[in-house]
């Protein structure tokens, strides 16, 4: 019930959307659950599937889902400097249309990243892409494009040689742009419909990877924008800073909300009670066993969900902290783990969904599901799907 | 009947750009985009006129990226994907001959060039190898890179009857590979064949440097002060370095294959700190020039005085190429003069305090350029042989 709440109070960030889409990196709430119902418990790379369909290349970005369409970034060549988006069929997985786009920026970064790196963003009207690159088209539903910008042309001292990975944040007709960097730092809003600043703030220089999320107060929304100074709040209308929270920060994974607490992956969490003033005190709690590396932490159901790198899953009281279980998976994991219909997803590297119940007192394993190929950004849940992607394919997993 | 045509105008999608007639104003449009979206309605507008025309507009779209900024050739490369993705929906095939004589015109844009390929090979699988066997050479990389890799392969299964020419062959691929993958794998068959292919002079490699430092660069300030070598090089003079210490120019020769310039074994190591690494290179006449350098550090390049790239970033990473300062080099000599900065790190992979640079044409090939060091000319990227050298930090 919390959740749905939660659902219908982001769905406000974006009025065009219905509750069953995915718009956005963890979904329409930016925290990584879904209210679908009859989600899948079993498959292989050959069973249980709605429908698998092929990608041009790798992307570390998530599937975006609104309406009828997937939307998928993938970048290829030698230097990485072909960038892709692609728009599929929810209900058949037929590629509707693939556009192409060259890189302006430096495509320097670690071997296991890539240029399609940060998750796109999407509302009634098209998806907006961002790639590490700094390139940044908006196209419509038929992949007209409505505009494009080179933030690295506009902004040349962007850099970041390890490659950039925050990915898009949307509130109502406003893509939130966060461009933390050693160069040219800076955090914007930028009109959708024109591709324009609407501001632009300057930022530390930093490398952060984490992504923003917004949070409702009153008639103001604000935008929380973790980096490793801290948790900075800022006015989605017009940039203007409202708060900051120092005692904690971060440059990978990102930070979570739900009821009335602040959730920060920084040394294990610390939570910390939020006010229409901001986060205030102390921390509420401080749960060093609940590890992170890159995946982001996760609350469904007053539960919080860690996930570290080598597969320790915490399941802790997200009002207390108090461990509830963990367990070790086997593999590798970087997707941050997602949740619908009392199931937990959380995918490794080599393609292993594993899914957990969400109500029960131990780890309570559903479904071991392997696709076989490796899969580095975090999976979506829409139209009764799941759909995940992989260094060569976009699988929908469901009934048909 | 005027206020028919006002009403038309008002209730058409696209007033500005609404007919095929309209290809060169909405060409003219995308590339009057800017900086931060400016020109962006118009663009989308233009975009709109150059998808709706369908065939007609392929063409003069290719065409219009040979002069467009990389913003605006963003634009033209989405409306040809989405120009032939239609047609090709709409069950009418691409005109082959013409999309040939487009790609083989080696003046258009490489990007254009490349996508027009692809687009006719998909269409015309068979056509492929036949086109790419006269693309060794060509300025588009990608075009030049599949080029290699047939080359490379019919070079190692050579078809029934033809000579066993393969030193040759791999020879002229050598020549012509500027990528870092391909070169190393034709140099490893050359080997194999009695060659010793030097892939620091293939790669154009500076390896002969004057080296000073270190210099203050306490929280990084260093990066914003100009020490005496950004006003004037001297390889005589003793300068003022770091806490007072004298500092003076001691040559550095690196035997490395890829020109690792190591400052921590010609200065030794230092933290928070600047040095500067400087060569001269001759070129034969007036010519432009991409200076590209490899770094785990913050650098600044300068040509014959003047500053022509800067990054200030530590250990986030390198590869060949990392950066790149364009610039042109006047015929005789020229200084070349690298700015390296460190900052305190105290990880293990934090520890790196050196560059690569190599001078190269704008695909990344060779340049009639030599280095001088010691009163010696010598190509870009010469080796000696590491006995040959003076005992010392090298």
């Amino acid at each position: 019930m919390r959740t749905m709440l939660l659902l219908i109070a982001s769905l406000a960030f974006a009025p065009t959307l219905s509750a069953g889409d995915w718009p956005q990196f963890r979904g329409a709430t930016g925290l990584g659950f879904s209210e679908d119902k009859n989600l899948p418990t079993e498959w292989s790379k050959d069973k249980g599937l709605r429908w698998k369909a092929e990608l041009p290349s790798r992307g570390l970005s998530g599937p975006v889902i609104v309406g009828d369409r997937v939307y998928v970034t993938c970048s290829s060549g030698t230097r990485d400097d072909r960038l892709h988006v692609l728009a599929f069929d929810v209900k058949t997985g037929k590629e509707l249309w693939h556009r192409q786009l060259a890189a302006t920026g430096s495509t320097a970064c670690h071997p296991k990243t890539c240029m399609a790196a940060p998750t796109p963003a999407a509302d009634a009207n098209g998806v907006y892409a961002l790639f590490a690159t700094g390139d940044l088209a908006a196209f419509d539903r038929d992949g007209n494009l409505r505009w494009y910008r080179s933030l690295v042309g506009d902004y040349p001292a962007v850099s970041n040689q390890v490659g950039m990975a925050a990915s898009l944040a949307i509130a109502k007709d406003r893509l939130i742009v966060p461009m933390d960097n050693a160069g040219d730092s800076f955090l914007a809003a930028i009109d959708t419909k024109t591709g324009k600043n609407l501001w632009k703030i300057d930022r530390p220089r930093d490398i952060n990877w984490t992504t923003p999320i917004l949070r409702q107060v009153g008639d103001v929304t604000e935008v929380l924008f973790m980096s490793p100074k801290g948790l900075f709040a800022y006015d989605v209308a017009t940039g203007k800073e409202r708060w900051t929270y120092k005692q904690g920060g971060g440059s990978i994974p990102s930070p979570t909300l739900a009821g009335g607490m602040l959730f920060l992956p920084t040394n294990g969490v610390t939570a910390v009670k939020l006010t229409d003033k901001g986060a205030v005190g102390d921390a509420a709690w401080k749960g060093t066993g609940l590890t992170t590396k890159n995946a982001s932490p996760l609350v469904y159901d007053g539960r919080i969900y860690t996930v570290n790198e080598s597969g320790i899953v915490t399941c802790a009281e997200a009002d207390t902290g108090k461990v509830i279980w963990k367990e070790r998976l086997k593999g590798v994991f970087s997707a941050s783990p997602i949740a619908g219909d009392n199931k937990l997803y959380v995918v490794d590297e080599a393609g292993t969904t594993s899914v957990l119940r969400t109500d029960s007192e131990a780890m309570d394993i559903l479904g071991t599901n392997a696709i076989g190929e490796e899969v580095l950004g975090t999976p979506a849940i829409a139209d009764g799907a799941l759909f995940i992607r992989t260094g060569k394919s976009l699988f929908c997993v469901g009934k048909k | 009947m005027r206020r028919l045509f006002l009403i038309v105008i008002l209730v058409s999608p696209n007033p500005l750009f609404s007919a095929e007639a309209d290809i060169p104003a909405a060409l003219r449009a995308i590339k009057a985009v800017s900086r931060e979206g400016q020109g962006n309605d118009a663009a989308a507008s233009g975009w709109a006129t150059l998808a709706k025309s369908g065939g007609a507009a392929l063409f003069p779209t290719l065409e219009a990226m040979k002069d467009a900024n990389d913003t605006a050739a963003n634009w033209l490369m989405t409306a040809i994907d989405a120009i032939a993705q239609s047609e090709a929906t709409a069950g009418r095939k691409l005109p082959a001959e013409k999309l040939e004589a487009f790609i083989k015109d080696s003046t258009q844009s490489p990007r254009a060039r490349r996508l027009a390929f692809e687009w006719l090979v998909k269409e015309n699988p068979t056509r492929r190898d036949s086109l790419l066997a006269s693309f060794v050479d060509d300025p588009s990389l990608e075009l030049r890179r599949d080029a290699i890799a047939l080359g490379i392969e019919q070079t190692e299964k050579p078809s029934e009857g033809s000579r066993p020419t393969s030193l040759q062959r791999y020879q002229r691929l050598f020549t012509s590979a500027r990528d870092k993958d391909q070169v190393e794998a034709i140099a490893k068959s050359l080997e194999k064949l009695g060659t010793k292919p030097s892939i620091t002079e293939h790669f154009g490699y500076v390896t002969h440097w004057h080296l000073v430092g270190p210099f203050d660069s306490t929280d990084g300030k260093g990066y914003n002060v100009a020490y005496p070598p950004e006003t004037k090089v001297d390889l005589k003079a003793k300068l003022k370095g770091k806490d007072g210490n004298e500092v003076a120019w001691v040559p550095f020769v690196t035997t490395d294959r890829y020109a690792t310039v190591d400052l921590n074994k010609g200065l030794d190591k230092h933290k928070f700190a600047a040095a500067y690494a400087f060569a001269t290179v001759q070129a034969e006449k007036e010519q432009p020039v991409e200076i590209r350098i490899a770094s785990q550090n913050a650098v600044q390049i300068f040509l014959n005085g003047q500053r022509i790239f800067q990054r200030e970033e530590y250990h986030h990473g390198t590869r060949m190429d990392q950066h790149i300062g364009r610039a042109t080099l006047k015929a005789g000599a020229n200084e070349l003069l690298v700015k390296v900065c460190q900052n305190n790190q105290d990880q293990s992979w934090a520890q790196a305090w050196a560059i690569q640079c190599r001078l190269c044409d704008f695909t990344g090939g060779g340049l009639p350029v030599s280095q001088v060091a010691e009163g010696k000319t010598m190509k870009l990227g010469f080796t000696p042989d590491p006995k040959e050298l003076p005992k010392g930090k090298n």
